[in-house]
């Protein structure tokens, strides 16, 4: 008799979304999917509105990583204005983005995975959440807490406030750094260097425990897709766009972003109000491909920082391709950022007084890409003569990496999940491979572990056949 | 000649011309009284309903901006009755509009803003009426956003009484009730207006704001008014 293993909501998460497991006849999986249960309309409800007003409309998208929207939007809305802003703006803003990144990436590795990575996929789910981390090891919930604590001090140090800062303005920011703030910034940097050297360390010890997650997290080829550098560095806040195919090779490269439905296009799946967009040239799905953390690192030659390359060789003697990695790379980009923030904040000319450029719209349109902590990030607005939005596409780094999470919930749903014998940690991996790209579905939920997961065996009629609650 | 009366207001013994309003007299006392639409220098018309107070031995609430003194006048500026009232005036103005305060180029400087704080207003009891009102930003310099209008009249009334050019006016009736320029023709179109910008300062909120402004960046001057108005008296 067919079944279905329906788990809804999926915990530890950004947002809300739902598994499906089919099983056959044998209780072997037949298929399965990743659902995004819900839409938000920012598209559309943001037609009229002055354009001026889109950084901090968008930023709304998400109250994890605003600051990414806001810097999309932004640079969407310098296009329109059609000015090079002032290079202490553009530097100013390269470390609010990197600040997002490390808190972002601190809450993905340290609240929401590293249960699973400490305590291991078979633990209880009472003990499996960032409470049951400190309990087990107290140092590596706390310099999880504090290195979130860095980031957000940073976004807040910079922007005023650490959910939605007004700062970010088209045209650059609209007030210069101080010197006070500057210094209580770089005085943070070694204590936040340390925590990432260590977390390093004991992750390397704990990776031979999941060799065998780490091979099925693998079975999904797809290309990589990120920005790059004149450098060839990692690059978050502008810059070409490099795809790469599974074996390392570039089959495209320098791709502007202006152009970026010449070279990206968006599919339409009926279980899920997320797109997936894919290489237009390759067609879907073949043409699928990954973003994030995993995909920078290796897209890129190297990281650009002394402590992040040192690290990253232990990232390229792995298996890149496996998504289990996005935590390997998280750790690594976490390194970078927060060296990188420190080489910035150097910079002779980041105090400037100069961050702002003022001008009417130039241009009927515009596209801001960068960076976010789950991948490349777009906004495409168009305006028009008096500065109004005609029309808002978005392309959010999560629903690069649609697909890929889908399949690679089947995947291991494949490896794991036997009907008839159902068991929490079976469902857990399921989970985990979704937690492993640090998807934000919407924003945040504000659960570390606790939401109720029921999961139910349905027969083909609906007929509840056996019921697991957490 | 204007005779001086006394009165008591929330149980101070006031003095005042005959001619002035419950709401200067007590102004000039030190008291203030939640408005809206009041605003020295322009013509009161006692719009918004915020300033309603009570007087003994009339049994309705009165605005203290259109009321004159009188010889023996009690008044209560800030009764429970009055504040629960003016509360459920900021919900209805929240709620008959679309007042977006984290995008808007006001906010943590808007006059609704700050009284809804004031008055303690945490929650709108009332359902949202979302209604649809298209932006006009075909002005060069400046922007209408009608989704965040109150209805206050102060760019009508700046307009006409200190500019003189009667650019903005109000049509239609109840809930479809608008600002508009000229004769309901885009502003960026408008004979009349000089672009002085005299309505953009007054409103109270970011209905009327200058292009260009991102959330939270503008800031409104409204203190010209007292001095043109001040100056022109002198003959200056």
């Amino acid at each position: 008799m067919a079944q279905r293993i329906v788990i809804d909501p999926v915990t530890r998460i950004e947002g809300h979304a739902k598994i499906t497991i089919q099983l056959d006849d044998a209780g072997e999986v037949a298929d399965a999917h990743f659902h995004v249960t819900q839409v938000r309309g920012f598209e559309k409800f943001v037609e009229g509105r002055p354009f001026h007003e889109m950084p901090s409309l968008m930023a709304r998208i998400c109250g994890i990583c605003p600051v990414s929207h806001l810097v999309a939007s932004a640079k969407a809305c310098d296009e329109l204005l059609a000015v090079e802003i002032p290079e202490t703006a553009t530097k100013l803003r390269q470390i609010l983005n990197l600040a997002q990144m490390i808190q972002s990436h601190a809450l993905s590795f340290f609240y929401l995975s590293s249960p699973d990575l400490l305590l291991g996929m078979d633990e209880v789910p009472e003990k499996r959440s960032l409470f049951g981390v400190a309990e087990a090891d107290p140092v590596l919930a706390r310099d999880g807490v504090r290195l979130r604590q860095i980031g957000q001090t940073i976004i807040e140090l910079l922007g005023g406030k650490r959910i939605h800062p007004g700062w970010v303005v088209p045209g650059g920011v609209n007030a210069p750094l101080s010197e006070d703030a500057r210094d209580a910034m770089l005085a943070m940097i070694p204590e936040g260097l340390d925590i990432a050297r260590r977390t390093l360390e004991w992750y390397r010890t704990v990776l031979p425990y999941f060799e065998d997650e780490i091979a099925t997290f693998a079975n999904v080829k797809t290309l990589f897709m990120g920005l790059t550098n004149a450098e060839n560095t990692l690059e978050f806040y502008d810059g070409p766009v490099r795809i790469i195919n599974g074996t390392g090779e570039v089959i495209a490269d320098q791709l502007s972003a202006d152009h970026y439905t010449e070279f990206l296009q968006e599919a339409v799946e009926p279980w899920s109000f997320l797109k997936t967009p894919f290489y237009r040239p390759m067609g879907y799905p073949d043409g699928v491909y990954r973003v994030g953390p995993l995909a920078r690192l290796n897209i890129v030659g190297r990281c650009g920082t002394p402590r992040a390359d040192e690290y990253l060789g232990l990232f390229r003697e792995q298996d890149t391709q496996s998504s289990f990695h996005y935590h390997t790379a998280r750790l690594i980009e976490i390194m970078y950022g927060l060296e990188k923030v420190g080489m910035l904040l150097r910079e002779p000319d980041i105090l400037s007084k100069r961050t702002r450029a003022v001008a009417e719209p130039n241009r009927s349109w515009g596209v801001g890409i960068s960076e976010a902590p789950r991948g490349t990030l777009l906004h495409h607005y168009e305006i028009d003569d008096n500065g109004l939005i005609t029309r808002a596409n978005l392309i959010i780094a999560t629903g690069n990496n649609n697909y890929a999470m889908d399949r690679g919930v089947y995947e291991v749903a494949k490896r794991y999940v036997r009907g008839g014998s159902l068991n929490d940690g079976m469902l857990n991996r399921v989970e985990s491979i979704i937690r492993a790209f640090d998807p934000c579905l919407s924003c945040s939920t504000h659960a570390v572990g606790q939401m109720p997961m029921q999961v139910e065996l349905l027969t083909p009629n609906g007929e509840v056949v056996e019921v697991l609650k957490r | 000649m204007t005779r001086v009366v006394t009165l008591k207001i929330d149980d101070i013994d006031a003095t005042g011309r005959e001619d002035e309003t419950v709401l200067e007299v007590a102004l000039e006392h030190g008291i203030q009284i939640p408005r809206l639409c009041a605003l020295e220098g322009l013509t009161p018309v006692g719009a918004c309903r915020l300033c309603l107070v009570e007087i003994e031995g009339t049994g309705r609430l009165l605005p203290a901006c259109t009321t004159r003194v009188a010889e023996g006048m009690v008044v209560k500026t800030n009764s429970e009755r009055l504040r629960k009232y003016r509360r459920m005036t900021i919900e209805m103005l929240f709620a008959e509009g679309n007042h977006v305060c984290s995008v808007c180029v006001v906010n943590g400087r808007c006059e609704l803003q700050d009284l809804a704080v004031r008055l303690g207003v945490d929650h709108i009891r009332i359902p949202y009426l979302y209604p649809k009102r298209a932006v006009d930003a075909s002005h060069e310099r400046f922007a209408l956003d009608p989704n965040r209008c109150v209805l206050c009249t102060r760019c009508v009334r700046v307009c006409g009484e200190i500019e003189g050019a009667h650019t903005w006016d109000l049509m239609s009736r109840g809930i479809d009730s608008a600002v508009i320029t000229d004769l309901h023709t885009p502003w960026g179109e408008s004979d009349t207006c000089t672009t002085c910008g005299k309505c953009v300062q007054v409103c109270p909120t970011g209905a009327l704001f200058e292009k260009g402004m991102a959330v939270g960046e503008m800031t409104k001057r409204a203190s010209f008014l007292a001095t043109l108005a001040a100056s022109r008296e002198d003959g200056r």
